[in-house]
């Protein structure tokens, strides 16, 4: 009976998440929608509590309020331009988590073997004896799990700058994860051979436990060193599927249907946030995962660029073309989230509308380090989510466009992605920014994007470029069109 | 046992498709950072062999799993909220600041 109520109140937990994140399909009701999911998260936790035995009260208050402090500390402390590392962060986090669950069961069948012979400490304890069923998918947890910590902490070292990140990697790469995952392999099947004779072997069980929480350690470390800096929105969605697929192999070796529910949502959400990334960059996310893509500098003497210049405008002349716009786009990269101008810009195009002018973003899928990045940060600068549009929104409007100001992008207004098939980037999906009546390219230096290739447009006779920081050159022309 | 636990995950992957498909571009930070709260659901696994006085390996590794599962909960739902209650509406002109004045008025698409 009592388990009977308790599988209802996970069902509970789960359709209130499903609700959760069905709302969030629009802003208006996403608020919402993520409380409904909190009320699920707590409605499983106080059923886990009401239904456990609970023997050692200190230990699950102490766990729940640590935890629950540090999370909170680190929800309200962190910047919003540091999002992509939060939620790699906690990715890697609830990876870890799953990794000491599963090793936990392990430890209780260990200790269950030792006090009994033939399964008579497995019996005292609630434990079935040790099955192939449940030696996989304990693995299996521990394995996903460690990838997904390792990775996200790479991730996040790559992401706040402490790892560099160009793609790493070095010779014998490639033959040392494949010699790790086939250690991860035959330490999964040494205990499925060892349990055919008939006694229990929690022992080695517990040694395939280590070993795959070593190689999947590893793994998760060479997956993610190797990808470049401009490719972190795909690793970021990859891990926060992986931390749900973590989850749903936790469940299954619990046999616990909020664990399966909730982890096939999130390894769905993360699965899709990826193939949309690969898609908004026309590669596959074997491309990506392999890495190596980008971070070169030395095609910086471009051959496409041989005989043109560039034409520069000062502050005070992009001020008056800006003023005299009626209709202005800016395309914000992610040099706008490391310069922090999002309020600066947000400032500027309050100025503008003042003046008539209609100013509009165009957000590029893969603009920032994390799907969604930069809808985050103007929204944290008040800009209305009405102004902030899609490229296949605002693509047909930029031959109607006055003045287009890009900010800190590169590859993706990058002309030679539509035209020349020779180019790395060719087929990628940008935004035709071209089109548009003229455009102002703010950038610190003429350094190459991310792909290391040449960006033709810094060329096209209707652009001007704006060097300097963008924060500093934004408020600097603030200044000018509020003198104008 | 199993087969029934497949056949959940496997149809609740197809529900996550389904409703995932469907959230717009500009909310896909706080979808991530929500979807990932939810993978937090660890916490209850993490409950249940915190809860086992047989195995005090098993209580230490529960312990740990459950604050950095817990982590992962409250760190997740809060930043989700902080974010989400950034995304607001254009402001209607008569009540708007004095920033916002005519030329925001078209109310955004052309």
């Amino acid at each position: 009976m009592k388990a009977t109520l308790i599988t209802y109140a996970y069902l509970l937990a789960a359709a209130l998440f499903i609700i959760g994140i069905k709302r969030m399909n629009s802003p208006a009701t996403a608020r919402r929608g993520n409380q409904v999911a909190a009320v699920g998260m707590l409605i499983a936790i106080l059923a886990t509590l009401v239904s456990q035995r609970i023997l050692s009260p200190g230990m699950i208050v102490g766990g729940l309020v640590i935890g629950t402090a540090l999370g909170w500390l680190l929800a309200s402390r962190i910047q919003m331009t540091q999002m992509p590392e939060m939620v790699a962060a906690l990715n890697g986090l609830g990876g870890g988590a799953s990794v000491l669950v599963a090793w936990a069961e392990v430890a209780r069948y260990t200790s269950a073997q030792a006090e009994g012979l033939a399964g008579a400490g497995f019996a005292r304890h609630g434990l079935e004896p040790l099955n192939a069923t449940t030696v996989v998918t304990i693995l299996l947890s521990v394995l996903i799990g460690a990838v997904t910590f390792s990775g996200s902490f790479v991730a996040f070292g790559k992401l706040n700058g402490r790892i560099s990140g160009n793609p790493i990697s070095f010779p014998g790469m490639r033959l040392l994860s494949a010699l790790l995952a086939l250690a991860t392999v035959a330490a999964v099947a040494y205990p499925l051979l060892m349990l055919r004779d008939s006694a229990y072997h929690a022992e080695h069980l517990s040694l395939a436990t280590a070993v795959i929480a070593a190689t999947g350690l590893l793994l998760g470390v060479l997956l993610v060193i190797p990808i470049g800096g401009a490719d972190m929105p795909v690793v970021v969605s990859l891990l926060n599927s992986y931390s749900g697929l973590a989850a749903a192999a936790t469940g299954f070796v619990l046999e616990n249907y909020a664990l399966i529910v909730s982890g096939a949502l999130v390894g769905a959400s993360g699965i899709i946030l990826s193939k949309i990334m690969c898609e908004a960059m026309n590669r596959s996310l074997l491309n990506v995962l392999i890495g190596g893509f980008g971070g070169g500098t030395a095609e910086a003497g471009p051959k496409s660029a041989a005989g043109l210049s560039v034409r520069t405008i000062a502050p005070d002349d992009a001020a008056v073309l800006l003023s005299y716009a009626d209709n202005v786009v800016v395309v914000p990269g992610y040099g706008l989230a490391v310069a922090q101008a999002q309020h600066a810009i947000r400032e500027l195009a309050d100025l503008l509308a003042a003046r008539g002018a209609n100013v509009r973003y165009a957000i590029h899928p893969v603009a920032g380090r994390m799907p969604g990045h930069m809808n985050v940060l103007l929204a944290e600068a008040n800009v209305p989510y009405e102004r902030l549009l899609e490229m296949d929104e605002i693509n047909e409007d930029f031959s109607r466009t006055d003045v287009v100001l890009v900010i800190g992008a590169n590859d993706v207004v990058n002309p030679a992605a539509r035209t020349d098939t020779a180019s790395p980037i060719y087929g990628m999906p940008i935004l035709n920014v071209d089109h548009a009546r003229s455009v102002i390219v703010l950038k610190r230096s003429m350094a190459a994007g991310y792909s290391g290739v040449e960006n033709e447009l810094f060329y096209h006779p209707r652009t001007q470029m704006l060097f300097g920081d963008a924060k500093k050159t934004i408020e600097r022309l603030v200044a000018e069109v509020k003198a104008l | 046992m199993l087969a029934t636990l497949v056949v959940v995950f496997v149809l609740a992957s197809f529900v996550g498709v389904e409703i995932i498909s469907k959230v717009p571009q500009t909310l896909h930070t706080p979808l991530m950072s929500g979807t990932n709260a939810i993978s937090g659901i660890t916490v209850v696994g993490a409950l249940v062999v915190a809860g086992m006085v047989d195995s005090p390996v098993a209580q230490w590794l529960g312990f740990v799993a459950l604050v950095l599962a817990m982590i992962n909960v409250v760190g997740g739902f809060l930043v989700t909220d902080r974010m989400l209650q950034m995304f607001r509406r254009e402001k209607r002109p008569a009540v708007a600041d004095p920033a916002a004045a005519p030329g925001s008025t078209g109310g955004g698409r052309l």
